[in-house]
């Protein structure tokens, strides 16, 4: 991967930072979707930095699947469509 | 074929490709548009606002893997969240087929994309690639590998793994001309 310093202003979703609130949303690793791929949708759909979506990009690739946000129920029902939409394999789940 | 995407003003990207290429993106659109089913007709309410009858998990792995689950531990709310959900999936993904379709030349030749273009072209390319990949059997990444060791000796699985490699480069080109400056 090349890393380009890039940085986008902040985060458009906030409550991602929210300790209160149960639900997440998970991507899973799979064979086809590419590691840059992952990282523009992360990026694109969450407004992250490119630091932080390409460290969650590889949370999914070594660890299998990662967290990429958490929220209101609703709210991760939302990102999951939106993942699907992008290919990614996306679900949610309360956060135990 | 060397297809690559390169930046252009405005978030937008441009593409040259060759007559080969052309129809080669052109079928594999209309393979999508042949995998992701139109949603069926209904009448009512659930119709008016876009809910569906039933909503089970397509058997066709490759179905699955378009239209995943979005609860692993809850069935009852994976299938209420397909019901909801489901047939605007299904538009989305027909609709942008469609504008990758329509915006091949038949010929080859110069192709400038817009920004929202972009997301439908990216959005395709992934459905191709997830959709080939799965129905050559790809669940890990020690599978990819096999394929490229088992194309170098099949000429029938050639053919296939070498059209998944290269939309494999080409969407690599494209999320990199296309990376928010």
């Amino acid at each position: 991967m090349t890393a380009l310093p890039v940085e986008l202003d902040e985060p458009r979703i906030e409550e991602h930072n929210r300790p209160d609130v149960p639900w997440v949303t998970i991507v899973w690793n799979d064979p086809v979707n590419l590691m840059s791929y992952v990282t523009y949708v992360f990026q694109k759909v969450f407004g992250y930095s490119r630091a932080k979506a390409h460290k969650l990009m590889e949370d999914v690739h070594y660890q299998g699947k990662a967290v990429v946000s958490s929220g209101t129920r609703e709210e991760m029902e939302r990102h999951v469509a939106t993942l699907h939409e992008y290919g990614l394999w996306a679900t949610l789940q309360q956060d135990r | 074929m060397t297809a690559r995407f390169r930046s252009a003003p405005h978030g937008g990207v441009r593409l040259r490709i060759s007559p080969d290429e052309a129809r080669l993106l052109s079928s594999m659109a209309e393979l999508l548009l042949r995998i992701v089913e139109e949603p069926e007709q209904q009448d009512g309410l659930a119709a008016l606002v876009g809910i569906s009858d039933s909503a089970t998990r397509p058997a066709d792995p490759v179905l699955a893997r378009l239209f995943p689950d979005a609860y692993t531990d809850d069935s009852a709310a994976a299938t209420d969240f397909r019901r909801y959900t489901e047939n605007d999936l299904r538009r989305h993904k027909r609709e942008n087929a469609r504008r990758v379709a329509a915006a091949i030349p038949a010929e080859g030749g110069e192709i400038t994309l817009d920004a929202d273009d972009v997301q439908a072209w990216l959005k395709v390319l992934t459905d191709v690639r997830l959709s080939l990949g799965t129905r050559m059997g790809l669940e890990t990444e020690e599978d990819v590998h096999a394929l490229r060791a088992a194309a170098s000796r099949d000429e029938s699985l050639a053919a296939a793994a070498h059209i998944y490699e290269w939309l494999t480069y080409v969407q690599e080109s494209l999320v990199q001309a296309a990376w928010p400056e």
